[in-house]
């Protein structure tokens, strides 16, 4: 069975989205990569330093991989359109993950802002992913203007805190028909598997791979994990029905 | 309400009573908080916590991980001109120390700007002395027209502005400011600055307020330790980044802990600062704002910022002049002395030894 996951057309066997704005050592990328199957890596353009091969982070990144720029240190939808625009210009594709943050204490997305750019990006061309507040009514108007995905917050950035926005999520997983990536607050594996086995269509993890003692390692328990929480999605467990099937049901002496 | 205001709401705290006050079981609960009160914050800054500095440090170094990654930005400062009209009894530029004073020209400038950009600095903090005569607002422009061409980011530490005047150096392609109040302490304030605009507290204090409103994506504020007790003027230097970053949203708040070094002059420090001092400032400035970055310049020890790297610290300077002019040219006066000397390849070296990426350009001025 094909299970692939399709954005826009294209395919990724992986559903494991790895982000590189905190790793120790950029060169660490590569092994990462190769031990994760990550086909996904969001790159903050911010930090990207085109005119040094050695600063460079683009240069680490295999060209199996689908680099997606992501608008860090946008505070408006402006500047994520000039951001994304860039990007493009500069060679860096039309994958976009939009981050919209005007709130430097908590980095809580603007979603307002963030519906505003994936519109104005979508209809320039742009595979739009935006990174959002899990909220109904916003991921409806992001589908509405053209967005690629929806990328929820399971937790703020950072916090390693796991699915604290598990109930939103799966409203989102239920309603909305885009491929819904949690994104943040993902600090371990189960967290990853849970998110996974819930119906999440991909994850995106940076902190939690980039600041660990061995990334490469535990990007490898990421990816395994993700592969489980997917399986047993697919799987159908018991848990997703909140009453079970008895299996000598207690009203069969009527159809007798 | 501004900051100014606030702070006088703290006028009748007696800082040194609370701080004595502090039991280590005080110490030991504010340690097991997620967030921190400015009550919390002084029982950091107590006595007492100097016995717990290792506990301290443990949970610095995970919240700035958490919140900036194993990174640490790195930027150059240069100095465009040291002519100053403020007599500040700590400080070289004082107008009434007599030396050659100097200003870069824009050739000049340009010859500093390559220097610095091939060291692979792309972030870049111009200074000058206060004077509006020498360094005006135009010529604070046109260098930087000058220094767009080789860096991604322009930060500025010059005198404090009106607000009309940051938003046009923002609409110029300064991204930030750094402005020091130097000393908290009213009255130490008063005693150190003899004459000058400088004397104005308001003014200073409320600078970054304005540059905020003006649009500036970060700010750096700080005092210059040593002048006053260093409790206090720590526990009000992050009083006043909780304030800002609080009110200004949008801005990225970064404070810095500048040790009074040796220059020109015969001014002896008011309140000495020891090493202890300092770690124990930067992990309290760590625990009570985990969003802040947190600065360290080549003022201290090669030995000292490799130490204190993993407790906080999210930026550093590297290879730095005080010399106006200091990248092209040996001679001339320097503001201060610097104790790092190392050059921007051994800093990244290090930082690399030590689990971290030195991050060179963190933004690009759009």
């Amino acid at each position: 069975m094909n299970d692939n996951l399709i954005i826009k057309g294209k395919e990724f066997k992986s559903r494991l989205f790895v982000g590189t704005g905190k790793f120790a050592d950029k060169k660490i990328i590569p092994d990462l990569i190769k031990k994760s199957n990550s086909e996904m890596l969001t790159v903050a353009l911010r930090r990207v330093d085109f005119e040094s091969d050695q600063e460079n982070i683009l240069k680490y990144i295999n060209e199996n991989c689908t680099v997606m720029i992501n608008t860090s240190g946008a505070r408006t939808a402006d500047e994520a359109v000039r951001i994304a625009r860039i990007a493009k210009a500069a060679g860096c594709g039309d994958w976009v993950k939009i981050e919209v943050i005007a709130d430097n204490k908590y980095l809580l997305p603007d979603n307002q802002e963030t519906i505003k750019a994936t519109e104005v990006l979508a209809k320039e061309g742009f595979i739009v992913m935006p990174y959002v507040t899990a909220d109904l009514m916003v991921a409806k108007k992001l589908k509405e203007v053209g967005a690629a995905s929806v990328m929820p917050l399971g937790a703020p950035i950072g916090t390693n805190r796991g699915l604290k926005s598990k109930e939103f999520i799966r409203i989102l997983i239920e309603e909305i028909d885009l491929p819904i990536i949690v994104d943040a607050g993902i600090g371990r594996p189960s967290h990853a598997c849970e998110a996974m086995e819930m119906g999440a269509d991909a994850v995106l993890v940076n902190t939690a791979i980039a600041t660990a003692s061995d990334p490469v390692l535990i990007g490898r328990a990421f990816a395994k994990a993700v592969e489980a929480g997917r399986e047993a999605y697919l799987s159908g467990p018991a848990s997703k029905k909140k009453y079970a099937d008895a299996s000598s049901p207690l009203t069969g002496f009527l159809n007798d | 309400m501004s900051f100014y205001k606030l702070l006088n709401e703290y006028k009748k705290l007696n800082i040194d009573k609370v701080l004595n006050k502090v039991s280590d079981s005080d110490v030991i609960n504010v340690l097991s908080k997620d967030s921190l009160s400015w009550e919390d914050l002084l029982v950091l800054l107590s006595p007492v916590a100097e016995n717990h500095l290792e506990a301290m440090a443990r949970k610095a170094r995970e919240l700035t991980i958490k919140n900036f990654g194993k990174v640490i930005f790195l930027y150059a400062p240069m100095y465009l001109s040291n002519y100053c009209v403020n007599n500040c009894s700590y400080c070289g530029f004082s107008v009434v120390n007599k030396y050659e004073r100097k200003k870069l020209s824009l050739l000049d400038l340009e010859q500093e700007a390559e220097k610095v950009a091939m060291k692979g600095i792309r972030d870049i903090l111009i200074l000058t002395g206060e004077s509006r005569k020498h360094s005006p607002l135009s010529y604070i422009k046109d260098s930087v027209k000058v220094l767009k061409k080789y860096f991604h980011s322009i930060a500025i530490e010059i005198y404090p502005l009106k607000t009309s005047e940051y938003a046009s150096l923002f609409n110029e392609g300064v991204d930030g400011l750094t402005i020091y109040q130097e000393v908290y302490d009213r009255k130490i304030y008063d005693q150190v600055h003899i004459s000058g605009p400088k004397k104005d507290y308001k003014f200073r204090l409320e600078a970054a307020e304005r540059a905020c409103l003006a649009g500036m994506r970060r700010v750096n504020i700080g005092a210059l330790l040593g002048l006053g007790k260093w409790q206090s003027e720590a526990f009000y230097a992050a009083l006043h980044a909780s304030y800002l970053q609080n009110k200004f949203l949008g801005t990225e708040f970064s404070i810095s802990v500048p040790r009074l070094r040796e220059h020109i002059g015969d001014y002896q420090e008011k309140a000495e600062l020891s090493d202890r001092n300092l770690v124990q400032i930067i992990l309290a400035f760590r625990l009570f704002l985990p969003r802040v970055g947190i600065n360290l310049s080549t003022r201290e020890s090669a030995s000292f910022r490799d130490n204190v790297l993993p407790l906080g610290i999210t930026k550093m300077s590297a290879e730095s002049t005080t010399v106006v002019g200091g990248y092209s040219s040996d001679d001339g006066f320097e503001q201060f002395a610097i104790a790092d000397n190392r050059k921007v390849d051994e800093v990244k070296t290090v930082l690399l030894e030590k689990g971290y990426q030195g991050v060179f350009k963190d933004w690009h001025q759009l």
